[in-house]
């Protein structure tokens, strides 16, 4: 269900322990948040996660959501990406049924999203896709004529654009990977 | 050194100053128990039911300050403990509940008194913790002490399973303790504590809103220093009196629901609010977009969630309440010149005038005993001087009205979640930290039923706690609010007159005594108060009595309803003929 307010990206960064994405999402649950999408995995640093959760509010909610979630024991930091320029992907892998008549349609609407066939057989494709939320939807569209057998969706990540700088700031960048792995 | 998880457990409970632990055992906390048993350093309650064991703590705990500890079995003796833990989580109480738990190659398989203790109090815990590993038994217990104290207090469980308390491990003494992703803002943010002081310099009509952590952080004389030197009167929450003297004549006493007009009056009509450890719940701001339209709002508070939860604020501020009180009043001292006893007057007047127009009151009754006056006797014969713990429902706010209280610590009582059955066990508690003290509980002869177990509790370790039951047979507060808003169809909250208090507590061991007419209540307090042993009183009072005055449900905090529709009528049309007489508190 689509809840007012604007769409937020929020990143979590979390210790890595048993227990934790509970705590996140029973905290959405219990407090009657909204999740639309959410994604967890590793970071360079073994010790914590990266949870990436796509919500919806307005301004007070979103504050309470990221309060929250700086008072959960285990959240070592919060962004809400929403606040500056980000970057947003999503991976789907999309299988569809393809009768002879439609197996060429289908390449040729991969090909135009740059998509990859990834499994193919008789009467079916696999295709792997990435991109924004709007391209995954535009496609997921056009091959639903065709007949999709089976959807898989990773959920959404991001991440913050670095500001455009000089080529001599591009130490700097290796600096902050550096710094990430100690 | 090799020590058991069991020993472990003991040693780093005693590094974090325990004497005493509420508690039962059972199967998979017996080695526990029995290493508790083969020392003399910390002291263990056995109470009767597990929910009594950890409102034995929260009462420990917000008595003294210090954590209330707590020692169960697995699967129910676990379960036992999620209403105290919701309760002292809401009310923001340290406790360290231990559970205990099946073995780590059992966990999962539905074994025997098996819960999964740590999901079940997930939303209802400042923190938990499964130990998997007896190594780590003794930087969680550090941490779970830690977490508990800091910040906004709260309960922690700490779920033991049987292996990890009978596996060796080396034990290292543990002294300090980082969270990297655990800190808690203690001092407040310095151009804010400015604003803060302009704005209370600038103000014509402040009032402070002292809520729970005022108690907490043992903010009192802060709080005191402040509201004197600039003559800003004091409403509280349930859980923030004592926090300032109830009986200083800055006082206004209880806002909100069933607060004083006065103190409702003077937040709503206010040009500003100060709140201090409170969180503008439900039960305090009446119909959130009428509460107090021309008041600019500064919010302390050390919890940012609670800040901006209910109601818009102008000035927030993040930090311990002591700490930032402290800032503020050098601020203030250092700007604040002027005779603000003058300055003040037309606002104190005002408020005045509004105690005057609605004071507290009842109509005495020659026949039949009035709760309020048991209540205005018991303060006028104990001085005031006494630790007042409640139960929950009408008997509560009749106490909270009629009871003034003067001193941090000395009122315990369920705010948030409301708790029926927390008085008698959460008096237990404060007894055994202050054995000396005269401990109240003012109970309803409904909710004392939910925890009279620990009578027996109460019998076995000698503790004289005086139990007054505000007996009107019914669930009181229940029966209110379906007079006023149901028609009077009493659906299930008629409880009958059972039983015996009398015999029922001669039964545990506890003296039993009864008071059934107004001119024996004086006396019964007395000889209760004589007697050494925990004493029950049954004060068998008017059943259809209502608490006043009321804001309902939905409405705004300054629209109070002050008596009975109906009574209110007959009053009028019999004017004086009727045995009634209108007591003024």
């Amino acid at each position: 269900m689509k809840e007012e307010g604007n769409e937020h990206i929020i990143s979590v960064l979390v210790e890595n322990k048993s227990g934790v994405l509970s705590r996140v999402a029973g905290l959405f649950s219990g407090r009657g948040f909204n999740i639309e999408s959410l994604c967890v995995g590793p970071t360079l640093d073994e010790s914590v996660s990266m949870i990436t959760i796509v919500t919806r509010g307005d301004e007070r909610i979103l504050e309470q959501i990221t309060k929250h979630l700086n008072k959960l024991i285990d959240v070592v930091k919060v962004t809400d990406l929403s606040e500056r320029e980000y970057l947003v992907r999503e991976t789907a892998l999309i299988k569809v049924n393809t009768r002879s008549e439609d197996r060429a349609e289908a390449l040729r609407i991969a090909d135009i999203f740059r998509a990859r066939v990834v499994d193919s057989t008789f009467n079916t494709y696999t295709i792997e896709i990435t991109g924004d939320p709007e391209k995954i939807e535009a496609i997921i569209n056009l091959l639903r004529p065709l007949g999709i057998k089976e959807l898989a969706r990773t959920g959404r990540i991001a991440i913050a654009r670095e500001e455009l700088k000089a080529p001599s700031a591009g130490n700097g960048s290796r600096k902050a990977v550096m710094d990430m792995e100690g | 050194m090799k020590l058991t998880g069991s020993e472990i457990f003991v040693e780093a409970l005693k590094r974090e100053g325990v004497e005493v632990i509420f508690g039962i055992p059972g199967g998979v906390v017996l080695g526990l128990y029995d290493t508790l048993y083969r020392q003399d350093d910390i002291e263990v309650i056995l109470t009767r039911h597990e929910q009594g064991a950890t409102h034995a703590a929260e009462g420990y705990a917000r008595a003294t300050g210090k954590p209330g500890v707590v020692l169960v079995t697995s699967g129910p003796g676990a379960t036992n403990t999620v209403t105290g833990l919701a309760n002292a989580n809401m009310d923001s109480v340290p406790i360290v509940v231990f559970t205990g738990q099946v073995s780590t190659g059992l966990i999962g398989n539905d074994a025997f008194q098996e819960a999964d203790i740590v999901g079940i109090s997930r939303p209802c815990t400042k923190y938990n913790y499964l130990v998997k590993d007896v190594n780590d038994l003794a930087q969680t217990i550090k941490e779970a002490f830690y977490i508990a104290t800091s910040g906004r207090p709260g309960p922690v469980l700490i779920d033991i399973p049987k292996d990890v308390s009978q596996n060796k491990a080396d034990y290292k003494p543990i002294d300090k303790v980082y969270i990297r992703s655990y800190n808690p803002t203690i001092q407040g943010n310095q151009w804010q504590i400015k604003r803060a002081a302009e704005a209370i310099l600038r103000s014509k009509k402040p009032i402070i809103y002292a809520g729970g952590g005022v108690v907490s952080s043992n903010a009192s004389s802060e709080l005191k220093a402040l509201a004197e030197a600039f003559h800003i009167p004091v409403c509280m929450t349930l859980l923030g009196l004592g926090g300032f003297p109830g009986t200083h004549p800055l006082s206004v006493g209880m806002l909100g629901m069933h607060g004083t007009y006065w103190a409702n009056m003077a937040i709503h009509n206010s040009d500003l609010i100060i709140a201090i450890g409170s969180r503008f719940d439900d039960r305090v701001t009446g119909r959130v977009a009428d509460f107090a339209p021309q008041a600019k709002i500064i919010h302390l508070d050390v919890d940012p969630t609670s800040i901006r939860k209910n109601i818009h604020v102008d000035i927030p501020i993040v930090g311990d309440a002591g700490h930032v009180l402290a800032d503020l009043n050098k601020v203030l001292h250092a700007k604040g010149e002027g005779d603000w006893g003058k300055i003040r007057e037309p606002w104190l007047k005002q408020v005045e005038e509004w105690k005057k127009k609605h004071p507290l009151t009842y109509r005495h009754d020659a026949k039949i005993i009035k709760p309020q006056y048991v209540i205005e006797k018991i303060y006028e014969i104990t001085g005031g001087d006494a630790i007042v713990v409640t139960d929950v429902g009408q008997h509560q706010m009749w106490t909270a009205q009629y009871y003034k209280i003067d001193k941090p610590r000395r009122f315990l009582s369920s705010g948030g979640l409301g708790t029926m059955g927390y008085g008698l066990p959460a008096a237990l508690g404060a007894q055994i930290a202050y054995p000396d003290d005269l401990v109240i509980e003012i109970a309803g002869d409904g909710s004392i039923q939910m925890n009279i177990q620990e009578l027996a509790t109460a019998v076995i370790y000698k503790l004289p706690v005086k139990v007054f039951i505000i007996n009107n047979r019914y669930l009181g507060m229940v029966r209110q609010w379906q007079q006023l808003f149901y028609e009077g169809r009493y659906s299930a909250s008629v409880l009958g007159q059972k039983p015996d208090f009398v015999k029922l507590a001669e039964a545990y061991g506890a003296a039993g005594l009864r008071a059934k007419e107004p001119n024996e209540v004086e006396g019964t307090i007395k000889e209760a108060l004589k007697i050494k042993g925990p004493v029950v009183v049954d004060f068998v009072v008017n059943p259809t009595e209502n608490v006043y005055p009321m804001v309902p449900a939905g409405g705004a905090i300054n629209e109070m309803i002050f008596d009975d529709p109906v009574k209110a009528k007959e009053a009028t049309s019999k004017k004086g003929k009727t045995e009634d007489s209108i007591q003024t508190a």
